[in-house]
């Protein structure tokens, strides 16, 4: 039987009344039914459909009317509230855009930089061509993509400034982000540029796992070391790591290459400015040679890079990279030494003995006064020696003869680097940053005044447990402008290439010629950020570049007017007129 | 070509229509200013067709509009003249003119007359008669001529001598830009303009010397319908693509019709040929007691709008029928208009929407687009019965066929001499 619900006073707009109409009349047990606002209009289809009753004679415009036909008129009613009750929709936004145009995808994400092709091998290339007409990098998961197509585009790609990673390229990490089947490996200063799939991720965890980090990791595609090819983006990626700030040291890892091809890398390998651990699968690994070490299993490979990246001192590079002091520092021609004041005698030493070794000097047979190094003007001295604490408490006390020493070290204008120490602990002075941090900015101001610059440089001797904190006096330090090094060799080591880059303008120069054969700025942008891609093919890429930090578009790809090739080269031409 | 490339080309056709300077100039009867209705003929929507074509809603129409007209005294009497022959069909399209759902419109029929002042180009669209049973969908019943008279005798009048006291007519890309930040695409949703439009229209009707009497009804038949702007919004999109079509380059789509069995698409760089395919039928949402099992197959010039770049192309613009698109809320909304702008060209700034983070409205459907993707322009529409006479029952959205565009293709490489 017929049966009728009135809702005074609640409107719904039609497309509510049409979705609920829907949703009730699929219900078990209604045989029809209406749902409609108490309009006259209304009144008369409900007549015309049989579906009138005289309760609705009283419905008002206003007021919601259902007529069912039912036997159970209650449950309908209890739809009717839930679904009223429920109506927003179910609203999920993916994280990332989903397109259909690589235009649609340039206004999505107009600053990509790469584009991650995983479409089928037969229209990869054309993909590929049009990621580079965008200025875009390429990443070619795809397989199947012909010899002379790999050519053509790792050509075209090189004379933009652009690198094609692939084709077959199943693994990569840019800038901690990874690329198609990566692990999740910590960011770190180890660069590797790789053939092989696996081989990289063997590699690349090994790293991981023993504590060291990758900087980037770059596929080459299995071909890249074949003849027709010449190593092209093998050649770039090595290029792309020298230059790159964060990687202190290159991993090359290689199929058995034509001979012809081994050489040309081999001779890449010694124009680059950091030390490379090179595996060429099957071959005996040879003597270590200029900056070149070789390794016989991958395993070698991760633990002599993970050696080399531990004790590397090409992080300086990035330290000084724009920095104003040493330009200023440059400028002037006498202000070319290093003045090192500590109170750790053992630290002294080391200072003593890394600037030896840098700057080929003999070493001192005796250390009066506590000289531990004195050649020109270069200067280490331990302030601990008995010769100046006698009347006086120990430097790490009272750091009151080493602060005059610093001052007198500011004012001359031979010195360019400050090199300090600062042991905290028991026992120690209870704020040693406290009292030299406002000494150096004073005198880096009056430096600056007398139209100078000095660098100054400490390390911190302590932990996080110490009564001073480790953290708070390296935060003092930095404040005040001092660079503070993980650790005294590494701060005199960044002393020593500070004064080697301003002695050896000239060598590195020749150096960096060398190096700068061709235009990689497109290749290198990309690996000084986290990438931003373009996804063009299987979703789950786009997820893990997203879930990792990296932008990405998704490029939801389907064969050109639907794998119609009349209909495509038209497009073609047309695009072309 | 005068241009260097068709993106070229198309970047002028686009130029007319961010341009256009619609103006609502007044409302006459169709056969004072469309020659062809003095005598026996009928405009009706989509590509020319012929009665046998026409699916039954339309030929309702027809015989409505000859009941109107006074060509014939009955119903029997109206369907053996139109099936004899003796009434002309004129496609819409060809005479500046454009008809929602069937389409059909006679000589004495009012029509509103909107006016590009940027080009000077006219169109033309009759009133919208509201909703229930109508001549567009189908109905002829007596209640039905009764309003057509209505509108002759009384609406089209009013409504006249109220615009031709605005100097220079309503400015209607001022209407639209307010409309589309208040939640209409201007297809399946013109609440908001049809109340501006009401509001702007009614001081001038108050001094338009019309009854008391005629007042009251004329403000209550604007002030119950919903969609009367939607007619408004038809012409202004005819007079605005009529303008970008006289660019004679380019691969954009300056018209989109179907007439209930084929669906027609014009391109600005191939003139006033119409390219082709069967059309769809809508999928939708109906009214109580029907289903897709009734819906006359796809029907109505009203898919303009969409070549101008709302309706479903605008759907992110009107959140209260997004729902039309399916159960996904408003992220469906989204996603629709995004696919929409994937084979456009440009966004038209004058019709920002703020729903989509102030982007303009899709602007210049390319074909090459289309073909390229696959992707076909969605239109939002209403669904007639398949039998004449029961009006609507429901609405939803339709795609164009891709067989249009990709016969557009075709004579697009011929145009521009290239093989393949």
């Amino acid at each position: 039987m017929l049966h009728t619900v009135i809702k005074k006073n609640l409107y719904q707009d039609s497309v509510s009344l049409m979705l609920l109409t829907n949703h009730l009349s699929a219900m078990d047990g209604v045989e029809r039914i209406s749902v409609m606002m108490g309009t006259p209009s209304n009144k008369d289809i409900m007549k015309g459909s049989g579906l009138y009753t005289d309760e609705l004679e009283a419905a008002s415009p206003n007021d919601l009317c259902v007529v069912a036909e039912t036997e159970n008129v209650d449950r309908v009613i209890e739809e009717l509230e839930d679904f009223l009750n429920n109506q927003s929709a179910a609203s999920e936004a993916t994280a990332y855009s989903t397109v259909r145009t690589w235009e649609m995808a340039g206004n999505k994400l107009p600053n990509a930089d790469l584009a991650l092709i995983s479409i089928a091998g037969e229209h990869a290339a054309a993909e590929a061509n049009k990621a580079l007409d965008r200025d875009l990098n390429v990443f070619l998961f795809s397989d199947n993509v012909s010899i002379e197509d790999e050519l053509q585009l790792k050509q075209r790609a090189a004379e933009k400034g652009l690198m094609v990673m692939g084709p077959d390229c199943g693994t990569g990490i840019l800038n901690g982000v990874p690329i198609a089947f990566a692990n999740v490996i910590e960011k770190g200063n180890i660069g590797v540029v790789g053939a092989s799939g696996t081989g990289i991720q063997e590699v690349t965890t090994i790293i991981g796992r023993n504590g060291g980090g990758v900087s980037h990791a770059i596929g080459t595609g299995g071909r890249d070391l074949a003849l027709e090819i010449g190593a092209l983006t093998t050649i770039q990626g090595l290029r792309v790591l020298d230059a790159d700030p964060e990687t202190d040291v290159i991993v090359y890892i290689s199929k058995p290459p034509a001979p012809e091809v081994r050489e040309k890398v081999v001779e890449v390998f010694k124009t680059l400015s950091k030390p490379v651990v090179s595996i060429f699968m099957g071959d005996k690994p040879k003597e270590q040679h200029d900056n070149v070490h070789y390794a016989w299993t991958l395993e070698d490979t991760a633990l002599k890079a993970l050696e080399l990246a531990q004790t590397s001192n090409t992080s300086a590079d990035s330290i000084l990279a724009d920095n104003e002091d040493l330009k200023k520092i440059k400028e002037n021609k006498d202000q070319r030494f290093i003045k090192g004041y500590y109170c750790g005698g053992t630290l002294a030493l080391e200072a003593a003995m890394i600037l030896e070794d840098a700057f080929n000097l003999d070493p001192d047979a005796a250390h009066p006064e506590g000289m531990m190094l004195q050649h020109g003007e270069h200067e280490v001295i331990d302030l601990g020696d008995d010769a100046y604490t006698q009347g006086r408490a120990h430097p790490m006390i009272d750091p009151t003869f080493r602060v005059e020493k610093v001052k007198e070290a500011i004012a001359n204008p031979k010195t360019a680097v400050l090199l300090l120490d600062n042991v905290i602990g028991y026992g120690a002075h209870d704020d040693m940053a406290g009292v030299f941090a406002p000494v150096v900015e004073k005198g880096k101001k009056e430096a600056a005044e007398q139209g100078r610059a000095i660098i100054a440089i400490a390390s911190v001797t302590g932990t996080a447990q110490d009564p001073q904190v480790y953290q708070d006096q390296v935060d003092k330090l930095e404040a005040a402008g001092v660079i503070v090094t993980e650790s005294n060799a590494q701060a005199t080591k960044l002393a020593a290439a500070i004064i080697d880059s301003l002695e050896g303008e000239e060598a590195a120069e020749t150096k960096a010629e060398k190096t700068a054969v061709a235009d990689l700025t497109k290749a290198s942008e990309l690996i000084s950020d986290k990438p931003r891609v373009i996804n063009v093919g299987l979703t789950g890429f786009a997820d893990t570049v997203q879930e990792n930090g990296g932008q990405v578009v998704q490029y939801q790809w389907a064969p050109i007017a639907g794998g119609d090739k009349r209909l495509a080269a038209i497009l073609d031409k047309l695009s072309k007129l | 070509m005068q241009y260097k490339t068709i993106d070229e080309a198309n970047q002028a056709v686009i130029q007319h229509i961010t341009a256009s300077e619609p103006f609502l100039l007044d409302v006459v009867p169709a056969k004072s200013v469309i020659s062809e209705l003095n005598g026996k003929a009928l405009l009706h929507s989509g590509p020319p067709t012929v009665w046998g074509k026409m699916p039954h809603p339309m030929q309702g129409s027809c015989i409505g509009a000859a009941l109107f007209e006074g060509w014939a005294a009955t119903e029997e009497e109206a369907q053996k003249m139109l099936e004899n022959g003796e009434v002309t069909f004129i496609s819409a399209h060809s005479v500046s003119a454009v008809g929602p759902m069937g389409g059909i419109t006679s000589a004495n029929m009012p029509v509103v007359v909107v006016e590009n002042k940027a080009s000077e180009k006219r169109a033309y669209c009759n009133l919208n008669e509201g909703i229930g049973a109508v001549l567009r969908f189908g109905a002829y019943n007596e209640e039905v001529i009764n309003r057509l008279n209505w509108m002759k005798d009384v609406l089209g009048p009013a409504l006249s001598k109220s615009l031709k006291q605005i100097d220079g007519g309503m400015n209607v890309n001022v209407l639209v830009a307010k409309a589309i930040t208040m939640g209409d695409e201007f297809h399946q949703r013109n609440i908001a303009a049809s109340a501006l439009f009401l509001r702007q229209i009614v001081p001038y009707l108050i001094t338009s010397g019309i009854s008391e009497k005629e007042l009251q009804e004329v403000t209550k038949f604007l002030a119950d319908n919903d969609q009367f702007f939607l007619n408004i919004m038809m012409a202004t999109a005819k007079s605005v693509m009529d303008t970008a079509a006289t660019e004679t380059e380019g691969s954009i789509v300056t018209a989109l019709a179907r007439n209930g069995d084929q669906f027609g698409i014009k391109v600005s760089g191939l003139g006033d040929q119409w390219f082709t395919a069967p059309v769809n039928t809508p999928d939708g949402l109906y009214f109580s007691g029907y289903s897709s099992e009734d819906a006359t197959p796809d029907m109505g010039d009203s898919a303009i709008t969409e070549a101008y770049g709302v309706g479903g192309m605008a759907m992110v613009a009107a959140p209260g029928v997004v729902r039309f698109v399916g159960t996904g809320g408003f992220n469906d909304a989204v996603n629709t208009s995004d696919e929409m702008r994937e084979i456009c060209i440009a966004n038209n700034n004058n019709l920002q929407i703020p729903t989509w983070d102030f982007q303009g409205a899709c602007l210049g459907i390319d074909i090459r687009k289309v073909v390229e993707t696959g992707i076909t322009p969605v239109i939002n529409t209403g669904i007639a019965h398949k039998v004449a006479g029961n009006g609507q029952i429901g609405a939803g959205t339709v795609r164009v066929p891709l067989g249009c565009f990709e016969k557009a293709l075709e004579a697009l490489a011929e145009k521009y001499g290239v093989e393949v």
